[in-house]
């Protein structure tokens, strides 16, 4: 019966939902996840890359990232979804956060540009007709008034702050596995491993290697903002060290 | 002509203007305050043509104080100063608003701050400013007192000196003024001269 309510993006089901809308975030859940913890010394940002092949071209313009992007000086975001959307929706990410910066000769505030990306993301489902944005965004920021930030944006237009999330494929076990592994003060390190043992988790492969993996954080450096993707020289051996441990745990377990 | 001037201590911004409003050959009122506030810790000294003066400046507060509710947070002195100077900017040329500011203000995070501006959309950062003729006068006088450790009796007898420069040599000068003072309590009104 609300198969007839499907179509059209901008109405109502009988039933008071918005069916295109879930069915965006059903994409959504199909995708490469994403998992994003906040600490005191900043944001660890972790995502699973679906697209791997020996024959990618890393070195060539626009392949060379998948998952991560930096949107400003002081802010940075991970995507899953579809990766055409996410890249309309990160150069207004940008544009939202130069305008302000020529306006006001200050970086936007991250709660600011979350927002405004979310009322864009929201008029996709109340008028114009076109589909929503089959994006799910985790952004990374820090401001002056706010200091580290996490947040996280879905195709409904709907945004939260939060310690530790997941957006993508199995993103409730990850969610679940943050639940009881998160702690308040965590240092950026232990961030990191929990990062990785939950992608370790939730992904289809039980050894993580670079090639599937993308890492970045966000912290500060000398009073600057600092995000740093993850090479895979440098990603190596924290990914060996973080795969003997769950090994290890498995053999003890067992 | 109106005159203006700032003076930025080490926890303080102090501003005057003179308090003539006057249309063609006539003084409409000689107790105009053309020190308004933007919010709380934040004054335009503005000038220039009449109508242009009030507009705009409502014009920036009003979106000053939409992005306190809005965002529910105060703008710094520089992103307001910045702002207005963008509003300038856009406006010169198409229809250019015949006004020049000073922008006085103090936030936590930095202490107090003046900014100049005039119609042009030119703006400077500084410790001492004027606008109008009498700034001629004044500008000089306070370069030679001006310095970092200026205690609030300081800037205002520096301002009082600048005033009674203005009133002795320039040959239209204002008869009035009014001095107010922006620390991290807030706008006070200090004189009027």
């Amino acid at each position: 019966m609300s198969r007839r309510y499907d179509s059209r993006t901008t109405i109502f089901s009988p039933e008071g939902r918005l069916h295109q809308v879930e069915y965006a975030m059903e994409a959504i859940s199909n995708a490469g996840s994403c998992v994003g913890i906040l600490t005191k010394e900043g944001i660890v940002l972790g995502a699973e890359k679906r697209i791997t092949s020996k024959l990618l071209d890393t070195k060539a313009v626009g392949v060379r990232r998948e998952k991560m992007y930096k949107i400003d000086d002081h802010v940075a975001c991970a995507v899953a979804g579809i990766t055409s959307d996410a890249n309309i929706l990160i150069n207004t990410c940008r544009l939202q956060s130069q305008r302000y910066l020529l306006t006001y000769q200050e970086p936007i505030p991250v709660d600011q540009l979350v927002r405004g990306i979310c009322d864009s993301k929201q008029g996709y489902t109340q008028f114009g007709g076109m589909r929503p944005f089959g994006v799910s965004l985790l952004y990374a920021g820090w401001d002056r008034l706010q200091g580290f930030q996490l947040y996280q944006s879905d195709p409904s237009g709907n945004y939260g702050g939060w310690k530790a999330t997941s957006i993508g494929a199995n993103h409730s076990s990850a969610t679940g596995i943050l639940q009881s592994d998160y702690e308040e003060d965590m240092t950026l390190d232990q961030a990191m491993k929990l990062v990785i043992k939950v992608l370790s988790k939730t992904m289809d492969s039980t050894t993580l290697s670079p090639e599937k993996v993308e890492i970045s954080t966000l912290t500060m450096q000398n009073e600057v903002v600092n995000f740093k993707i993850y090479e895979d020289s440098d990603l190596r051996p924290i990914l060996d060290a973080v795969n003997s441990e769950v090994l290890k745990e498995k053999e003890t377990a067992s | 002509m109106d005159f203006l001037a700032g003076i930025r201590g080490p926890d303080f911004v102090m501003l005057c203007s003179d308090t003539s409003a006057v249309q063609s050959i006539v003084t409409m009122k000689q107790d105009e305050d053309k020190l308004v506030p933007i919010d709380s810790h934040k004054l335009f000294a503005i000038s220039g043509e009449a109508g242009d003066r009030v507009n705009f400046t409502e014009f920036i507060a009003a979106n000053v104080r939409l992005y306190a509710f809005r965002n529910g947070v105060d703008l710094s002195t520089k992103a307001v100063a910045n702002f207005t100077r963008n509003e300038l900017a856009t406006a010169l040329r198409k229809s250019p608003y015949q006004t020049n500011l000073l922008i006085g203000g103090y936030d936590e995070h930095c202490g107090p701050s003046l900014y100049w501006c005039d119609y042009l959309a030119t703006m400077h950062e500084q410790n001492i400013c004027g606008s109008g003729y009498g700034s001629y006068f004044v500008l000089s006088l306070f370069d030679k007192l001006w310095r970092k450790d200026l205690t609030e009796a300081d800037a205002l007898s520096m301002m009082r000196k600048g005033i009674e420069e203005v009133k002795s040599r320039l040959v239209v000068a204002p008869p009035k003024y009014i001095i107010k003072i922006i620390d991290k309590n807030g706008i006070r009104v200090l004189d009027e001269v």
